[in-house]
């Protein structure tokens, strides 16, 4: 008999659609069948586990060969908890975004705005045992987006975390306060309760921030955590 | 209870973070039966879906130093991912039951705002029959879209598809 708890299923208001007509690219992308309703097995609640030696952290995403990139230097930081409150101690978070004028290190970013050879925009940190995260970067620029006509992309920063296993996998984006394109994005606005778009956009943290160098955001990620009661399939 | 941050899309640039080799995960030196696993991703037209980000997490054999037991693989240009990996065992499931052999994957890419996670298994093995998550299943076409073919020496073959009278079965976790 196993007794393990699954994870609690995803509330609806935190759930973005398959389906976001608004958010063209959805159209060709969303199944249109009933997903296959599954309680959760080992496979659904174990993942993998990166360890900093094999997988080196890169904590300041602003200097690369020790020249400093261009923008906005910040400072993001915060915690990973799961649903419950616990932190998620030890556990990788991906990064990744673009320069300051709103340009990505990559080959498909066709956008016409200049590349920065001191920004490449990836990074790789661990949480501590508290579940506490810190990394520096800029803060990255804007950038139109063939979605619809005049259609810009908000300020923001990509995520992708692990947490404690493959069902409570997490890719998302972190946006930052006051940015008047919010109200305007589609991807953002995929999210149906106001609420919890909230949990998207980052706090300035006076008190992360750094006197005469960088300017301080915090920004916490809740994951999937267990249901209290452990459920068996009939 | 805390409220959860919600998925967001992981976008078209999401190669910054790619490193090729976790598509291999056997490149710690793990032992045991090596099978390369491959397949396109299509979407509701049959076109290629080019800029996915396929991950693959199989509770089978355990995760090691050797094993990481998780693989990512970009999509190419004719939509196709590629892995190479240990040929999981059976997992227990709930209650007494076994689960046949079988990865779990998960399918990111723009247009996808969360991930849309399916099952591979493998054409051939007597669990199939008895596997509880392949025997809620009804229509033996949409069954079938979950059983990797094999092909070649060491290879299986699995093609997904997003969306359309072909659509692979996804799941609810
Ligand atoms: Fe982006």
């Amino acid at each position: 008999m196993t007794a393990l708890a699954p994870l609690r299923p995803i509330p609806p208001e935190a759930d973005p659609p398959y389906d976001a007509p608004a958010y063209r690219s959805t159209e060709k992308r969303h199944p249109t069948h009933k997903l296959l309703p599954w309680v959760h097995t080992v496979t659904e609640l174990t993942g993998p586990h990166f360890s900093p030696a094999r997988f080196p952290a890169t904590t300041d995403l602003s200097v690369v060969n020790g020249k400093q990139a261009l923008g906005e230097r910040i400072i993001v930081a915060g915690k990973v908890m799961d649903e419950n409150g616990r932190p998620v101690p030890n556990t990788m978070i991906e990064i990744w975004q673009a320069n300051a004028a709103g340009r990505y290190h990559h080959p498909n970013d066709q956008h016409d705005a200049p590349l920065d050879p001191n920004f490449r925009g990836e990074g790789r940190v661990f949480t501590n045992e508290a579940g506490e995260y810190r990394f520096i970067s800029i803060k990255p620029g804007r950038y139109p987006w063939r979605n619809h006509p005049n259609a810009w992309r908000p300020h923001h920063i990509h995520f992708s975390l692990f947490g404690s296993g493959f069902a409570a996998r997490l890719i998302t984006q972190m946006y930052f306060p006051g940015d008047p394109l919010l109200p305007l994005d589609p991807i953002f606005l995929a999210v149906p309760d106001a609420a919890a778009r909230e949990r998207l956009i980052a706090r300035f943290d006076l008190s992360l921030t750094e006197p005469e160098w960088a300017l301080g955001f915090r920004f916490d990620f809740v994951l999937r955590g267990k249901a209290a009661t452990p459920m068996e399939h009939p | 209870m805390h409220g959860l941050t919600p998925s967001q899309t992981i976008g078209p640039y999401w190669h910054i973070i790619e490193h090729p080799e976790w598509a291999d995960l056997t490149r710690f030196g793990a032992k045991g039966e090596r099978i390369t696993l491959s397949g396109r991703i299509l979407d509701g037209d049959g076109a290629p879906v080019a800029d996915a980000a396929v991950e693959i997490w199989q509770a089978d054999p355990p995760a090691s130093e050797l094993f990481p037991g998780f693989g990512r693989s970009r999509t190419d240009a004719e939509g196709t991912f590629r892995f190479i990996t240990l040929k999981p065992g059976p997992v227990p499931g709930r209650g007494n039951v076994q689960q046949a052999p079988h990865l779990a994957m998960a399918i990111f890419a723009r247009g996808l705002l969360k991930p849309l996670f399916t099952r591979v298994y493998f054409a051939g093995e007597p669990a199939n029959e008895t596997d509880p998550l392949l025997n809620q299943i009804e229509d033996p076409l949409r069954r079938a879209s979950l059983i990797a073919q094999p092909a070649g020496q060491d290879g299986f073959v699995i093609d997904i598809h997003l969306q359309g009278a072909r659509e692979t079965v996804f799941l609810d976790i």
